[in-house]
């Protein structure tokens, strides 16, 4: 037996490798996730809709959701923007801030959440004008937004800067021997060679807002019906030792995470036919 | 017999890569495995290195089953299509892997080293990495450290593809010196025939996982004994329906045979005929210069036939009628092919007379 | 994100471009990476040093905060090394063979980059914790994994578990397996067929991937703070002291320690854009 397995896999070491990956994925990642599913199992399904239908559950998803989508389309602006800067200009500071887009993933989210409430009190360095004329930012969904924004910007422009990198400019010259003007280009061109890697920056934020908790609580002030996320939802509940509640809000939201994963997949999948090679 | 294959079979999925493949090969040989892509030619060579498995049949090396055999225990030099040269590693350092895996004590390995470095007559560039190095230098390498062990047989897989054409025909003459000097048993896969031709003791031909024939390359040539190495090795022509040409009426209705330009002459106007009765009428549709000769393509009865035509003989033009005269053909008959002569020449047609 | 390996000379001086086009994308480019990115981190420096020298210093030594900043410490190195280890053996499980359930295992090994921390943390907690099915093994064993270090741990390494791994799988993808099987051939064992043939071409992407693991597990917070019980001096990490001083309205004290994880991660960007040039330079002259 092993004598055909060995022949079959040339190269040496799958079955060290392959023994210690299965059991790292198992212990770390399977049984835990097995052990929710099965503490899920236990609730019936009437208490299941209950926790997840709850009057402020379901307004912390629509606070989580809404803030999340508002973020990633507010990064699908202005990080395509960046990337397209970063990667088409050369100016003073470009290498600045092509290092500072990944501060988001290296700084710790605590820390960007109290950095930014600081900044955006009425007594901060930008609330307090903004508070002048009637705007506040700090403790209410602007501040959510603020902060989501701020977490999923990378994703944005790590999405698409690799895609212009690629984009050979005989494309665009092509266009232009045409006789199509810069805006034309940019629309015909240079936009449906984005979309796949938008779509998936997209996503990616989306998904990654929705589970945001450490930069958003410090911002978000956490009123029940009005800046309760989604993850503190299951917070609270756990805090109350109520972890069939916290459970069942916690499927809801790994649902929602899975689903926009698949489409994230289906997403690179579909860019990856237009790929030649 | 040095290597010896028996009847194996390997599919991937529901490809069939092999069917009962079975070769076998003495010492010394050099041979080519010769095929289209696809025709499991380099599955063939991978399974006797080890690096894939056979799903039935066995492989004999010197005597010994080696099919369970480890890789590295085979005793196999391997020259990978891309080299594989180890990127991070010098030249030495790529020769002598092998060596040190092999526990070699280092002055050997320094002696066995320089040695080979002075048969490929890279002395000077030990201490240069693949990527500095160019498409022949690397493939030279990649053969001395294949050698370095001191493998009992030499693989190569497609050993000249990724070289420039012009490359190409010095180092295959350069590896047929160097093979026939160390006289270590070897098998290289290609799909180009003048390759195989040129370079081999004897040819592999295969196709869709078949051995089609196995022969010296003249062998093949003068005798192939199905349609596709008639058709695969040398230029022909494959014509249906051939009873209608001079000299052939007795072939089956709807069978078909390959035609090689040296099995027809042309005449041309006022040129003189020795048999009349065994030429038809024939138009030059093509005519192209060669060097040599000219390649010339005949319309005869509706077939299209290519042969060529010495310059040294009264001028063609496009569109003239000439006289055509078929000596033989290779008759396809149930899978097999074989030569069939012109029944009204007096040797039959079938005088293929040369020798090597 | 693993270095391009394009290089496109002259590219941009090919194309014409609306100067005024050009220089409003430059300014909104900059205003909002001044609003976004370094506003932040002015706000926590000045904030750390605004009261002096002296209360940085005596916030930064304080005995709960060098408690943190051990915990910190280790349960970095631990998941670090752990996620290292993992992510080679299962770069190498995956792209040097096939078999069903490949994609299967890959998605496993992404799963935690789909889960939000704090599903991260409650998971373990309902394997381990007071109504896990582990809970009565553990209390006969007296062993406390939640609400101890050795939950922020296992919490942290499950946030970071792809980080290596996803890097790496890429990069060996695209070499394919040709070298290795050249060394087999010549009878090489795994450890030098890793260490000789593999190594020295995930080397970078091995670098870059660790940096990056390292700034996500010491910065990490919603797992980290579902499993710690928030107990001071014992299961508090870095981010989480920062919690409880800003809520305990201990301002200067949280950006002060803050002040420290803005420090590392400037050096982690610095570490990562340094690792990067030199992965491109080394890919370029190799292409050569």
């Amino acid at each position: 037996m092993s004598q055909t397995r060995q022949s079959k896999k040339v190269i040496p070491g799958f079955g060290l490798t392959m023994g210690i990956t299965m059991s790292y994925v198992g212990f770390f990642v399977l049984i835990p996730m097995i052990s929710m599913a099965l503490q899920a199992a236990q609730l019936s399904f009437k208490e299941i809709v209950q926790v997840a239908t709850d009057a402020r559950v379901l307004s912390s998803y629509k606070v989580s959701f809404g803030c999340s989508f508002l973020a990633a389309a507010i990064n699908v602006v202005f990080g395509t923007i960046l990337a397209w800067v970063l990667v088409r200009y050369r100016f003073p500071g470009r290498r600045l801030i092509d290092g500072l887009i990944e501060l988001p993933f290296a700084l710790p989210t605590a820390v960007a959440g109290i950095a930014l409430t600081s900044l955006t009190t009425d007594k901060g360095w930008i609330g307090q004008p903004l508070s002048h004329l009637g705007i506040s930012v700090a403790y209410t969904k602007v501040g959510i937004v603020t902060a989501l924004t701020f977490i999923t910007l990378p994703f944005m422009v790590r999405s698409v800067q690799p895609v212009l990198e690629q984009l050979s400019p005989d494309y665009e010259e092509a266009g232009r021997t045409l006789g199509a003007g810069s805006f034309t280009i940019f629309r015909k061109i240079v936009l449906p060679e984005l979309k796949p890697a938008v779509m998936t920056g997209f996503s990616l934020a989306l998904a990654r807002g929705l589970g945001e908790y450490g930069s958003v609580i410090f911002i978000a002030g956490n009123k029940p019906f009005q800046t309760e996320i989604a993850p503190l939802m299951i917070v609270t509940r756990l805090e109350e030792f109520l972890y069939g509640q916290a459970t069942a809000v916690a499927m809801f939201m790994l649902f929602a995470s899975f689903m926009i994963m698949f489409m994230v997949n289906r997403l690179q999948i579909r860019a990856a036919r237009f790929v030649e090679n | 017999m040095f290597v010896e294959l028996k009847e194996i079979s390997k599919r991937f999925g529901n490809f069939e890569a092999t069917k009962k493949v079975s070769f076998s090969l003495e010492k010394g040989t050099l041979a080519a495995l010769l095929g289209p892509s696809g025709s499991g030619k380099t599955t063939i060579l991978r399974m006797i290195a080890g690096l894939e498995t056979p799903d039935s049949g066995d492989i004999f090396l010197d005597g010994q089953s080696i099919t369970r055999l480890e890789p590295s225990r085979r005793g196999i030099g391997f020259v990978f299509q891309n080299y594989a040269l180890f990127r991070y590693m010098t030249v030495f350092e790529n020769i002598a892997f092998g060596l040190k895996t092999q526990k070699t004590p280092r002055a050997k390995i320094k002696e066995k080293i320089n040695e080979l470095l002075s048969l490929i007559g890279l002395e000077d560039l030990a201490g240069r990495y693949p990527a500095q190095l160019s498409g022949g230098q690397k493939q030279r390498v990649a053969f001395a450290r294949a050698l370095a062990p001191n493998p009992r047989i030499l693989l190569l897989d497609e050993p000249f593809a990724a070289i420039d054409a012009k490359v190409r025909r010095e180092l295959r003459t350069w590896l047929r010196r160097m093979i026939s000097l160390l006289k270590i048993t070897s098998i290289f896969v290609t799909h180009d025939q003048s390759e195989a031709i040129e370079v081999a003791d004897r040819i592999i031909v295969t196709n869709s996982g078949r051995v089609e024939q196995t022969g010296a390359p003249v062998e093949l040539y003068r005798t192939p004994a199905t349609p596709f190495v008639a058709q695969f090795i040398g230029e022909s022509t494959v014509i249906r329906d051939y009873g209608r040409l001079v000299g052939f009426e007795n072939a089956p209705r709807e069978s078909e045979c390959a035609v090689r330009p040296e099995f027809i002459r042309l005449y041309a106007q006022g040129e003189p005929i020795q048999l009349e009765n065994t030429v038809q009428d024939g138009q030059i549709e093509s005519l192209a210069f060669r060097g040599d000769v000219l390649q010339v393509t005949v319309s005869v009865r509706g077939f299209s036939l290519a042969t060529g035509y010495s310059l040294e003989r009264p001028p063609l033009a496009v569109g003239q009628t000439v006289k055509v005269m078929i000596y033989r053909v290779y008759a396809f008959k149930e899978g097999k092919a074989e030569l069939v002569g012109n029944r009204l020449l007096a040797n039959g047609g079938g005088g293929y007379n040369f020798q090597i | 994100m693993p270095p391009s390996q394009t290089v496109k000379i002259g590219a941009e001086s090919r194309r014409q471009e609306n100067p005024f086009i050009k220089n409003a994308l430059i300014v909104i480019s900059l205003l909002f990476t001044l609003l976004m990115l370094v506003m932040p981190l002015l706000v926590v420096v000045t904030q750390a040093f605004g009261a002096g020298w002296a209360n940085f210093a005596r916030a930064v030594t304080d005995t709960f905060t060098v408690k943190a900043l051990q915990l910190t410490l280790l349960t970095t190195v631990i998941a670090v090394a752990a996620n290292t280890l993992f992510g080679l053996t299962a770069a190498w499980c995956l792209t040097r063979y096939r078999y069903r359930g490949q994609s299967l295992l890959i998605t496993m090994i992404d799963l935690p980059f789909a889960v939000s921390p704090i599903i991260a943390g409650l998971i373990f907690i309902l394997t381990y914790g007071r109504l896990g099915w582990t809970h009565s093994f553990l209390e006969a064993h007296n062993l406390k994994i939640v609400f101890a270090a050795p939950g922020i741990v296992m919490a942290t390494i499950f946030v970071t578990i792809p980080f290596v791994a996803r890097e790496i799988i890429p990069v060996l993808t695209a070499r394919g397996t040709d070298e290795e099987q050249a060394a087999v051939l010549m009878g090489a064992g795994f450890f030098r067929t890793f260490f000789y043939v593999t190594l020295p071409h995930i080397r970078w992407a091995l670098v870059y991937s660790v940096i990056l693991c390292t700034a996500r597990a010491m910065g990490e917070f919603g797992a980290v703070s579902v499993v710690s019980g928030h107990l001071r001096g014992k299961t508090n990490t870095l981010p989480l002291h920062i919690e409880i001083l800003y809520n305990e309205h201990h301002y200067r004290e949280a950006f002060a320690v803050s002040a420290i994880l803005v420090i590392t991660s400037i050096v982690i960007l610095t570490a990562r854009s340094v690792v990067e040039r030199i992965a491109k330079k080394e890919v370029n002259q190799s292409v050569r």
